[in-house]
């Protein structure tokens, strides 16, 4: 089974968040800059004459395709990075995925999104059947 | 025979006219960074025009009508059109010192600058076509008149004895009562007061605000139209205001929340038109009283348009219109012929009609302004239209206007 994680972290975590997935042999990302809010619901700015509300704050959402086997593990980093306590620390939304194939090789599932010196090979896994 | 034009005053006005057409520009970039991101080239375009548009306008027949021969105090005559006779000799009337076309040139970039204030009013939703129609009106039957009440040799009320050293009427509380008026004629921007409009590049701000600040010193000095104790005086009070404006500004933003930097410098400006019209005139003790003042004047002008949502957007009325008004009526509390003998006294050097006088000229001035303006407005509204259509305002005048953008 292929699982597609879409963490929404705060812009500041970003970099610990990637270290973190870095050090777990999480390869393959992307980022995005969204807009947003939850129960953090915004901040107040300084205008020029006294204080504005805005409610829709820049995150980073960080989307991450890979085999369930190791989704436990990127979850748990990912917590222990974006976390402060505060509100707005984020979300992390986790679905299945039909199908993932690489363009340059063909390759689809399990393979497709396996990368030298990842996680599934410093375990000395190979590709399954997906 | 001795040549009356002295070289130390001609090379001071002279550098005074490059720092007064640098303040549009720096206006320029005070109001592109106010504004949302689609919209900063069209902003920038509406001041950036005036130094095109005013620069025909003056030479063909702004000028002779504020500087030409007086026709009943009312307006100038026609015999300085095209610049007739404005050249190298010296005007007995305006510039005793200094060729009578440095004069001319130095006063033009007052008159392209006065309108470009202006349009802080009406930025992300006017049309650019009505833009240009009604700033050639305005420009010939505001500013031109205007200058020639208060500066024009028989203007009748600079012949009543208002004091206005360097603007706080023609420029500054012209433009901002304008402004309002316009505001009102336009109507708020699409979705105004409903979610925050916020500034796209505070930084652009910032750096047009210390550009102005630069350039006020030869608006200001430079008003002395000489190298002189008087537009020494005008440096120290334009600086001295300005600091005290910014700094009272920023406690006052402090107070409800953070030292905002975009206070800081609205307040800078504040303190800058406030101090305009006393600049010659008062002490620079007293400019710290103007610029003191002035800041919780603008502060909480804007906070009283807010509430009526008038969306007078990057407050022309409050931080030029109000800011001078207080600069106007102060004149008449602390002028001193101590300072320039060429002024008067005000009220507290025992001389209470000063402070009439400058009432009157207050007075005029806004009803004026803001008469002809919202008349004119709304004349172009009911015939071109004013506004852009909601379409090309939400995707943004840079694209739909100009057919640009400015960050690709």
């Amino acid at each position: 089974m292929l699982k597609k994680i879409e963490a929404i972290i705060r812009e500041d975590k970003m970099n610990d968040v990637k270290d973190a997935l870095k050090e777990l042999g999480i390869v393959g990302m992307n980022i995005f800059e969204i807009r947003g809010h939850g129960r953090q619901g915004g901040i107040t700015l300084a205008g020029r004459s006294g204080t504005y509300q805005v409610d829709m704050l820049p995150k980073i959402q960080v989307n991450i395709v890979l085999s369930d086997r190791n989704l436990e593990e990127t979850i748990d980093a990912i917590l222990k990075a974006a976390y402060t306590g505060e509100t707005g620390d984020g979300l992390i939304f986790v679905s299945p995925v039909d199908e993932v194939i690489r363009i340059r090789t063909r390759e689809r599932g399990y393979d497709a999104v396996m990368y030298p010196g990842d996680i599934d090979e410093r375990k000395g896994r190979g590709a399954e059947k997906s | 025979m001795s040549n009356p034009i002295n070289s130390g005053d001609t090379a001071w006005i002279l550098v005074c006219c490059s720092l007064v057409l640098l303040m549009t520009p720096a206006l320029a970039l005070f109001y592109g960074g106010m504004v949302r991101r689609k919209n900063v080239l069209s902003t920038l375009t509406l001041s950036y025009v005036f130094m095109a548009l005013i620069g025909v306008q003056w030479v063909l027949y702004g000028y002779s009508l504020a500087f030409g021969e007086s026709i009943g105090g009312l307006i100038g005559g026609l015999n300085f059109l095209g610049f007739n006779g404005v050249a190298a000799a010296p005007n007995p009337n305006y510039s005793k010192t200094i060729p009578h076309g440095l004069f001319a040139a130095f006063q033009m970039m007052f008159a392209v600058i006065t309108p470009a204030l202006i349009t802080g009013a009406f930025v992300e939703r006017v049309r650019f076509k009505s833009f240009l129609l009604f700033s050639l009106i305005w420009a010939t039957l505001v500013y031109d008149p205007l200058c020639h009440w208060v500066w024009g040799k028989g203007g009748w009320l600079g012949a009543l004895g208002a004091l206005d050293f360097a603007g706080g009427t023609v420029v500054h509380i012209a433009a901002g009562f304008s402004a309002l008026a316009f505001a009102l004629a336009i109507g708020p921007r699409k979705g105004f007061g409903k979610s925050p409009m916020e500034p796209h590049n505070i930084p652009l701000t910032v750096i047009g605000a210390g550009l102005l600040w630069v350039g006020w010193f030869g608006f200001n000095a430079g008003s002395a139209l000489a190298a002189n104790g008087v537009a020494v005086n005008a440096l120290l009070t334009t600086n001295t205001s300005a600091a005290t404006a910014g700094l009272v500004w920023m406690v006052l933003s402090w107070l409800d929340g953070r030292p905002s930097t975009l206070g800081l410098v609205t307040g800078m400006v504040a303190g800058l038109a406030a101090i305009t019209p006393a600049s010659g005139f008062v002490t620079p003790m007293a400019a710290m009283v103007v610029g003191a003042v002035a800041a919780p004047l603008c502060y909480y002008g804007i906070r009283f348009r807010d509430k009526r949502k008038w969306d007078e957007s990057l407050d022309v009325w409050a931080c030029h219109g109000l800011a001078s008004t207080w600069g106007m009526f102060a004149t008449g509390l602390f002028a001193t012929v101590e300072v320039n003998a060429a002024g008067a006294n005000g009220l507290f050097y025992g001389n209470p009609g000063q402070l009439a006088v400058q009432l009157l000229a207050i007075g005029v001035t806004m009803a004026f302004c803001f008469g002809v303006t919202f008349l004119v407005a709304k004349l172009l509204d009911w015939s071109i239209g004013l506004r852009v259509t909601t379409v090309e305002e939400e995707v943004g005048l840079d694209i739909s206007a100009h057919g640009e953008r400015a960050y690709s």
